[in-house]
């Protein structure tokens, strides 16, 4: 499978990074060169097989349901560009 | 007397406490280090002056009551990666610009709760994405390593590049650093020093800017196996805050070393050795396996037949994990924000400007990957490849085998700015063949260094062991180490 400048183009969109016509351009050619080498996949019979997913057989661990942590919304707040009253401040989004 | 930054751990930890010198000297001297070289390494991004002088006073004072801790006065630095209350954090990444965590990472608080000292943050690649270190943020950092004659800057390797320059160069006693693909392993050979990649599940990833979740793993970089075993001990805890860390208690591991090889089998995979693979590093195996078999080991052939399959898969699933954890970098809650006319623009030219080409790049194939429509054939199908990786090593070592032993890299260090590499995204890729299926299966493995290549650079070997088989990941390594020797750049910087 490869990809166009279109798609990627709308693959930028669902990622939310901003690309001109011509990162768009250089990107397509990196994409397909990666997916390129992606395809060797298509040789593994993988019929009946389980995906993966967790490496070390292992029960989640679960905790008492109970408030461990808290009253620090001004350490949360610390490092955002922009803060009121430890709210994060965001350009408008609802009319 | 020998250079105080020259020591290792394990002989600066005895004459700490054999009061030859105080904590205080010790960092003073790498500072003193750090401050003449890093200019030319680049190796780390920040220098903690006052913190680590702080803290080398107070392991002083513990080592004078008689409450020393493991790591009592020995100055480390830490990866970029690792959150530290108060100090630079930004995975060497734009967009984390100005980042400085209100919270400490498990790893590196255990660290400090057994007496270590904080020389600094190092370089790396961004979001630990990259072989080379050259994706930070902050500019490659300079392998000290030179070949024989050359005066051509080399890279360290990557994600840990900064690690391992600065373990090499005598600007840390030690490091932590954190392995997804190689990113330990592949820079520890590369500088001629130990890393150990632990078992998924030993060291807790809370506090780890994440890259890829179910990769993900820190562990050290060290100067001998010794001074690795004595990190990984420290490092090492059993985390509630960590879903998948792995509720075993974390032995002694240095009291793996030495112990004996009679009757251990050690495989070695005949799909390893890659077409075209150069005669250095197949003769650097055969050193190896040479070594291990006058040990008393037992050499078995095995097969891995999935191995070639590991990079691919890998290209999938890392990619994918990392467009889901990166997705929190918006220019809300930290670092970077670049205005827009509204919400996504903002989000849009934030990440734009923020990212670098890299980062970008494995992002857009994560999201593509796991786009409606391409799940199953894409993202699905690596993890199934993924089940029959680690289905290999299970077969193995159901047979008997207690480790395989493998080439750490396919070259030496290769230039920075190196022309072949930065053409082809899946040429820079290949470096991590070797270590990557370690990663995919969730074992540990660990590169030590065996040998220079004909112009004088460290090449490394890598033990693949069983899951929690760390004490005799060390034991062998060990052995190679006695067999190999050490090997030290002649300082240059």
């Amino acid at each position: 499978m490869s990809v166009d400048i279109e798609t990627v183009k709308r693959v930028a969109r669902l990622a939310r990074i901003a690309v001109d016509e011509g990162e768009a351009e250089r990107m397509t050619g990196e994409l397909n060169a990666i997916l390129g080498f992606v395809e060797q996949l298509d040789e593994v019979n993988v019929d009946g097989i389980e995906p993966m997913t967790s490496v070390i057989p292992m029960e989640m661990r679960k905790r008492v349901d109970q408030v461990t942590d808290g009253n620090k919304a001004a350490d949360i707040v610390a490092n955002a560009p922009a803060t009121e009253d430890n709210f994060f401040v965001v350009p408008k989004v609802v009319e | 007397m020998t250079e105080l930054t020259h020591l290792t751990i394990a002989e600066a930890r005895e004459k700490l406490a054999a009061r030859e010198f105080s904590a205080v000297e010790l960092t003073e001297a790498y500072l003193g280090a750090i401050d003449a070289a890093n200019e030319k390494l680049n190796a780390y991004v920040a220098v903690t002056h006052d913190q680590a002088r702080a803290m080398a006073k107070a392991s002083d004072e513990r080592l004078a009551k008689n409450e020393a801790g493991a790591l009592e006065g020995i100055p480390l630095g830490i990866k970029d990666l690792f959150a530290t209350e108060g100090i630079h954090t930004q995975a060497a990444s734009h967009i984390l610009d100005g980042f400085k965590p209100r919270y400490e990472s498990t790893v590196t608080a255990n660290l400090w709760a057994d007496g270590a000292v904080m020389l600094g943050k190092l370089n790396m690649d961004e979001f630990a994405m990259g072989s080379s270190n050259e994706t930070s943020y902050y500019g490659p950092v300079i392998n000290p390593w030179r070949a024989a004659g050359s005066n051509q800057d080399l890279v360290p390797g990557g994600s840990s590049g900064g690690s391992a320059a600065a373990v090499a160069a005598f600007l840390c006693a030690g490091a932590t650093a954190t392995d997804t693909g190689g990113s330990i392993r592949q820079p520890a050979a590369f500088t001629g020093t130990v890393g150990i990649k632990p078992t998924y599940g030993r060291c807790s990833r809370w506090g780890t800017v994440a890259f890829a979740s179910s990769l993900d793993q820190a562990g050290p970089i060290a100067r001998d196996v010794r001074d690795a075993a004595i990190l990984l001990k420290s490092m090492a805890s059993v985390d509630a805050k960590d879903t998948t860390s792995v509720d075993l208690p974390v032995p002694d591991y240095e009291a793996a070393l030495g112990r004996s090889l009679k009757g251990m089998k050690i495989g070695i995979p005949k799909e390893y050795r890659m077409d075209g693979m150069s005669g250095e590093i197949d003769a650097l195996w055969q050193k190896g396996i040479d070594w291990l078999r006058d040990a008393g080991a037992e050499i078995v052939d095995i097969s891995l037949p999935h191995t070639k399959y590991a990079l691919p898969a890998y290209y999938i699933v890392a990619p994918a994990e990392a467009s889901s954890n990166l997705a929190r970098y918006d220019g809300v809650r930290y670092g970077l924000r670049v205005p827009g006319k509204d919400i996504i623009d903002m989000y849009e030219k934030t990440r734009a400007a923020g990212f670098g080409r890299e980062v970008k790049r494995r992002v857009m194939i994560g999201t593509y990957v796991l786009s409606a429509g391409y799940y199953d054939a894409y993202y699905l199908k690596a993890q199934k490849v993924r089940t029959l990786i680690k289905r290999d090593f299970e077969v193995v070592f159901d047979a008997g085998v207690d480790a395989i032993l493998t080439p750490a890299t396919p070259s030496a260090a290769f230039g920075v700015a190196d022309q072949k590499m930065n053409a082809d995204p899946v040429q820079m890729y290949l470096n991590d063949v070797f270590t990557v299926t370690v990663n995919m299966a969730g074992l540990p493995g660990i590169a030590v260094p065996a040998g220079l290549d004909a112009r004088g650079l460290p090449l490394g070997l890598q033990l693949i062991g069983q899951p929690f088989g760390e004490e005799t990941l060390f034991t062998v390594a060990h052995a190679i180490e006695q067999a190999a020797g050490r090997f030290k750049p002649t300082p240059w910087w």
